[in-house]
Order: structure tokens, then C-alpha cells, then sequence
């Protein structure tokens, strides 16, 4: 499903990503685990298309597809989801017009029609009982005075409704109380299937309790350094990150 | 990597031309340019009107003589050639006993791309058009279903020979020959615009609209509007604007009165989308325009505007509230790209008891355009409670712009209570970037943010505009992200 290789990246000239291999294939979850400033987030921006790091070297695929020259919308017209750590406010946008403006977008870019708007309520209606959504938070201005909460089932809202096929959930955990984990968690688990695939990045092994990986990667500075199963991460959890440095 | 960037956007939105800049090729009678006492009695001949109307304008022109250009307002410009100008452009196919079969085939092709094709308009049912091409107009729907409730929708020629009492009455009662320099000018040689009295207790059943535009090169436009709302009576009005484009500057110089007697209301909404010239700055629509609105006992008068076009705007919306328990209110949303200039805002004027005012401006400068919030809150000393409510905007794209704002409080009362609210914000990367994460591009985005950013006044459009509202600010805004 994503194919990352040899990927170096970097923004005004100093390098984070130094080298990144990784193989994710349909149906997988993997995380990605390390320490501050391990360039976890500048992976994630870097997959999405984000135009403020360069790729000086390697490249990432989507099923076979080198995305290098894909600008960021259309990376997500082939099914690439990032929901954001600090989701941006779009005020005097409801969630609803969001929503739709994004689907119909994507529909546009692969050739479809608008969505009927009785199809889109319904859709809205399903996806966000999934998330445990209250209807009137749908009306609401994007993420304006959103907690951290909401901001974060927001984000796997619009992950729900779009049907990525490679979703990277960029430290979905963090500013969440245990009752929001768990709603998001099992939102994920939901929308997960043999057709897509998760890459998790997380600081802490929390959310993995809930989403369980099939693989664990831990990044240190700019490289992977370690990959193993899902006791990777409760061995990073009992020992911390210091051991990795030491080791590197 | 090439990929579509906002530089691409910039470039691709800079060549994008002018939508509505087209022109009809319509046989017209203009007037040879320059302005004396002759051209003024002239165009009162040519729209036969009595003499009292001839000597109206005489006054007004003589007046306007004395007067000089003022200069206070944040734009700068090449002062228009007042003698290089042709104060009267009819199109030759008009004749006002003509039935809609009967209009220039041109025309009614020009109504067409103008997206407001007068047999559309009619099916549309509840949308009574007046259209002002050049100086005359041309159509007039809808007259006889508004006649049957006594509403009169008319040419304001039309309404000086036919309701000459009601026009003696009330013409120049709220923004007098004198006003200003451009009320002084439009006073003199206006030669046409629309004319409405809405008799005591009637709700007018449909929106009443004007469409303007200018045709002809070298002619100023001077529409002259006068709207009578009688007690207890309620009109929403809209007038939407557009020019072809010209490299020469056109100037439009217009009056609106509005009056709205007790217990009344008046909603008068306007899109104006004048040719705003071309990303070098040449060319484009001057527009310098009176607007104001007298409340008594009750009544109610709301300004929207939608105001994207023209090189130059200077223009205030404004109420005085004369009676007691009015309310005026005034919602704008100014965006200015490339080279244009934009000084607008609106006066509210509290004379009655428990007047109410609310102004809420959102201004969207792009590209090196300046955009202006200019304002007078001003309570009088008799207004006893009075309360305003200001909220200006600004909403930056790009480096080389400008947002001002400037507020003039004058509060005579001590009871009054007045508050005012101002932000600056800029369109993020990251706004940008995330919407482009869920799928949409660029230029989609910053319309989404941008519609957002002006939700509350869109808000207060009737609904047939607010959609056309949305494409115009989608059109107009060229510019960059950063």
C-alpha cells in the first residue's frame, strides 16, 4: 500500500528525515514510536505533501505510485489521510460545508458527480454515530473552540467519511481523556479493513493498547533504528527512549 | 517538485480576466462630452421633465461648480477630466412603450451573459428587475403584480413625470444637491435609476432589484435612487452592478435615498462588481457614491453590500436615526486585489431615544490593493440609551496590501453605550495546507476561507444573491497565500 524508500528530508537545509525505509501493506497497522525531535511529525508532512520540507533524496509510494510530483490535494484524491496533531480553526466554516466541499472535491478529482445531498446527510449521520458525535457540533465553525477532544474526533470523523486508503494518525492520542481514546480508538478499528492501511505515530504506547499494531517502528533521528511487534512498544514504555539513544 | 504551488495560483488568477468584461455593440445615443448648463437642461429635455425638475438640476450644477474634489478619503488617484466625460448614453433600441418582445436582441443577449436574462428573471417569480443599462431603463418587470398592492416600481424618470408629488416631496430631502461634491454632480445630470414607494402597511411581496451597468466608453453612470418606505411598510431591495472592461477609467457617481417613515422597514442589499481595472492598475470603475437613510419613529433600515469591484470605491452607507426606537444597521464585505483602493464604511447618525446601531465590516485585501474601513458612530445629545455595535474585520492575502480602519466615535450622551470590536487576521499556509490534506485545492480553499471569514454578512443577503455573492468574492480574489 505505501512504499517509503531512502527518504531523506529536510527545511532550510538541515536534514531530519535521514534515510527512511518502510513497507506498510493493505490491511496492516504499524506505528511509528520515538522521542522529541526524532522527525515523526516531518515524516508525516512529508507523506501528506506538505511544500515545507524538501525530499533531497528517496521517494514514497501509494500502491506502486511515486508521489513526489503530486501536489498535497491531489495525494489525497489517491487516499492519503494525515490526521493532523494541531488541527487548524477555519472559523465561519461548519464541519458540515467542510465536509462537503472536501468529499465533493475528491469525488470531482476521480471523475464523479457531487454527492446527492441525501446521501451526504445520511453518510454525515452514520460516520458521525460512529464517532459518538453530537449533530449539533456538526454545525459548528471548524475546530473553532473545539478541546482537545473534539478536535482529535473531528479528525477521525473526516477519516471516516473519506475512506483513505493509507490514514496516518500524527499523535491522535495526545490531549485525549481516557472516555475520547476510547471513542476514537474504536473508530479506527471500525474504518479499518483488508483495503487500507494505519500508520500510527505516537509518543506514548497508550493508543496502542487500543489499536493494536501488527508492527512497531521506533524513529531516532531521522532513521528508523528499530522494528519489531506490538512488545516493542511495551518495552519502549517500561525502558523508555534512553536505552535507543545509547544504543545510537 | 512541480506541483501546483500558490505562486501558481497567484499567476493563474492574475491572467484570469474580467468575467463580465464583454461588450455589446449596441447603437447608442451619447451626448458629445463635457458639462455645462446646456448638457444639464439638455438631459432634462431629452427625459421631458417639467420645469421645476430642470431647475432642481440648474441648482444643483451651479453649486456643484463652487465645490472641489475632496481629498480626505485613503485612495489615490488621477482625478477624472470632468469636461472628457458624456453625460448622457441611451442605447438607441429603447423606447419605453415597448413590451420585452420588443427589446434589442443584443440586449437581451448582454442580460444573458450578465447571467440575469430578463425572461429568467420572470420565471424566477419573485424577483422584480429594473435594469438600468447605461442611463435609461430599459426593463421594468413585474410591474403590474406590485401595482395591484400600490407599490410603484419605476424609472426615476418615469416616476418624476408620472408621481411627480411624491418625488417633489422627497428627492434631495436626505442627501441634498449641496451634500457633496459628487451628490452635487449626480444631482445636476442623473439620468436615470429606479424609483419606489412602498404604501403604509404593505410588505412588498417579492425582492425588488436593479441590475447597472455601464455599456458605453467614455460615460459616467449617475443613477439617482429614491425609495419610500411609508409607516408600517417593508421593502428589501437589491441592486447589483457590473462595467466591460476599459483601459480608460469610468466614473460612477451615484445617489441612493432611502426613507423609511414610522414602523417601517427597509433592507436595501447591494453586489457591486464595477470593472475593478487590470492587475497593472489601468483602467477600472471610479466609484464615488452617496448612500443614506432616514429612520423615523420605529423604523428600520439594514445596508448589505457586497462591494468587489471598481478601481477606486469611497462610499458610506449610512442611517440617521432621527426617530426614537430605530435601528439601522450596516454589514459590508470590501475585497480588493491587484491595484484597487477601497475607503468604505458608513455613518449612523442617533438622533431619536433608544436608537440601535450595528455595523459589522469585513474587509479582504489581496495582491497591493488598500482597503479602508472608515466609520462615524455619533450620538447626539437628546439620543437618550442610544447603543452601537461596531465589529470591523480585515482579512490580509499576500505581503503588498493594506488594511486600515479608521473609527470616529462622537458621543454626546452619557447614556450611550457603544462598543467596538476590530480584528487583523491573515489567510495561514496551514489553513491552506490542511484543506489541501482533505482534498482541496488551493484556489477552493481560500474561497472556503474566505466565505467563512465573511459568513455574517453573506448571512444577511436574501438568498437568490447570497449564491451569486459567493462566486463573485470566489472571482475577485486574485491573490497569494502567505
Amino acid at each position: 500500500m505505501l512504499k517509503i524508500t531512502n527518504l531523506h528530508a529536510s527545511i532550510e537545509d538541515k536534514e531530519i528525515l535521514k534515510g527512511i525505509n518502510l513497507e506498510i501493506k493493505a490491511g496492516e497497522v504499524h506505528a511509528i514510536m520515538g522521542p522529541n525531535g526524532s522527525g515523526k511529525s516531518t515524516l508525516s508532512a512529508v507523506i501528506a505533501g506538505n511544500e515545507t520540507y524538501t525530499v533531497t533524496e528517496g521517494a514514497v509510494y501509494l500502491e506502486d505510485e511515486d508521489l513526489a510530483d503530486l501536489a498535497p490535494e491531489e495525494r489525497a484524491h489517491k487516499g492519503v489521510f494525515l490526521s493532523f496533531q494541531y488541527p487548524v480553526e477555519i472559523p465561519g466554516v461548519s464541519v458540515t460545508n467542510f465536509m462537503k466541499t472536501a468529499i465533493n472535491e475528491n469525488r470531482k478529482a476521480n471523475g464523479k458527480a457531487d454527492m446527492p445531498a441525501n446521501e451526504m446527510l445520511k453518510l454525515i449521520r452514520e460516520k458521525s454515530e460512529l464517532l459518538e458525535i453530537d449533530r449539533k457540533f456538526l454545525s459548528r465553525s471548524l475546530n473553532e473552540g473545539f478541546s482537545g477532544g473534539e478536535k482529535k474526533r473531528n479528525e477521525i470523523f473526516q477519516m471516516a467519511m473519506l475512506e483513505p486508503k493509507i490514514a496516518i494518525l500524527d499523535e491522535t492520542d495526545s490531549g485525549l481523556d481516557i472516555d475520547a481514546l476510547r471513542i476514537v480508538a474504536n473508530g479506527v478499528n471500525k474504518l479499518k479493513s483488508e483495503n487500507n492501511a494505519v500508520l500510527i505515530i505516537t509518543h506514548y504506547q497508550r493508543l496502542l493498547d487500543y489499536i493494536v499494531p501488527d508492527f512497531v517502528h521506533v524513529l531516532y533521528d531521522g532513521k528508523i533504528v528499530k522494528s519489531g511487534g506490538k512488545e516493542l512498544a511495551h518495552e519502549l514504555e517500561e525502558r523508555g527512549y534512553d536505552w535507543i539513544k545509547a544504543e545510537n | 517538485m512541480a506541483k501546483y504551488t500558490e505562486d501558481d495560483l497567484k499567476v493563474e488568477l492574475e491572467t484570469k480576466e474580467y468575467e463580465y468584461g464583454f461588450y455589446t455593440d449596441l447603437e447608442s445615443d451619447t451626448f458629445p462630452i463635457g458639462l455645462n448648463e446646456d448638457v444639464v437642461r439638455a438631459i432634462s429635455k431629452i427625459k421631458e421633465e417639467p420645469e421645476w425638475m430642470t431647475d432642481w438640476r440648474i441648482e444643483a450644477f451651479r453649486a456643484w461648480e463652487q465645490m472641489i474634489e475632496p481629498e480626505w478619503a485613503n485612495v489615490h488617484y488621477t482625478k477624472p477630466d470632468f469636461q472628457a466625460i458624456s453625460y448622457y448614453s441611451a442605447p438607441k433600441a429603447v423606447d419605453p412603450n415597448k413590451t420585452l418582445d420588443d427589446v434589442d436582441p443584443e440586449l437581451l443577449a448582454m442580460y444573458k451573459k450578465l447571467g440575469i436574462s430578463v425572461d429568467e428573471q420572470k420565471k424566477m417569480n419573485n424577483v422584480a428587475m429594473d435594469i438600468v443599462v447605461d442611463s435609461v431603463s430599459v426593463a421594468t418587470t413585474f410591474k403590474k403584480t406590485l401595482a395591484e398592492k400600490g407599490i410603484i416600481f419605476c424609472a426615476i424618470s418615469e416616476a418624476i413625470r408620472e408621481h411627480p408629488e411624491l418625488v417633489k416631496k422627497y428627492l434631495g430631502t436626505i442627501v441634498p444637491q449641496k451634500d457633496n461634491f459628487y451628490a452635487a454632480l449626480n444631482s445636476a445630470v442623473f439620468s436615470d435609476g429606479s424609483f419606489c414607494y412602498i404604501p403604509k402597511g404593505v410588505r412588498c411581496p417579492m425582492e425588488l432589484s436593479t441590475y447597472f451597468r455601464i455599456n458605453q466608453g467614455g460615460t459616467g453612470q449617475f443613477e439617482r435612487t429614491l425609495l419610500i418606505a411609508d409607516e408600517g411598510s417593508y421593502v428589501s431591495y437589491l441592486e447589483g452592478c457590473t462595467a466591460p472592461s476599459r483601459d480608460e477609467n469610468q466614473l460612477h457617481a451615484a445617489v441612493v435615498e432611502l426613507i423609511a417613515l414610522d414602523n417601517s422597514e427597509i433592507k436595501y442589499s447591494t453586489v457591486q462588481n464595477w470593472y475593478p481595472g487590470n492587475k497593472e492598475g489601468l483602467g477600472g470603475v471610479f466609484n464615488f457614491v452617496t448612500k443614506r437613510g432616514l429612520c423615523e419613529k420605529g423604523a428600520k433600515i439594514s445596508w448589505t453590500q457586497v462591494e468587489t469591484g471598481s478601481a477606486v470605491t469611497w462610499k458610506y452607507p449610512s442611517c440617521i436615526l432621527k426617530g426614537d426606537n430605530s435601528v439601522g444597521e450596516f454589514y459590508s464585505i470590501a475585497v480588493t486585489n491587484n491595484h484597487q483602493q477601497a475607503d468604505t464604511g458608513t455613518k449612523m447618525i442617533h438622533i431619536g431615544k433608544n436608537t440601535k446601531s450595528t455595523i459589522i465590516s469585513k474587509g479582504i485585501s489581496a495582491g497591493k490593493s488598500q482597503n479602508s474601513y472608515r466609520g462615524l458612530v455619533r450620538i447626539s445629545a437628546n439620543a437618550d440609551n442610544a447603543r452601537n455595535f461596531s465589529q470591523c474585520d480585515s482579512l490580509l492575502m499576500g505581503n503588498n496590501c493594506g488594511a486600515h480602519t479608521f473609527p470616529y466615535i462622537e458621543s454626546k450622551n452619557p447614556t450611550a453605550k457603544i462598543e467596538h470590536e476590530a480584528t487583523t487576521s491573515k489567510i495561514g499556509e496551514d489553513q491552506v495546507f490542511y484543506c489541501n490534506q482533505r482534498g482541496i485545492p488551493t484556489e477552493k480553499a481560500i474561497a472556503l476561507i474566505v466565505n467563512g471569514f465573511g459568513k455574517e454578512v453573506l448571512n444577511k443577503l436574501p438568498m437568490e444573491f447570497a449564491v451569486e455573492a459567493q462566486k463573485l468574492l470566489e472571482i475577485s480574489l486574485e491573490g497569494s497565500v502567505g
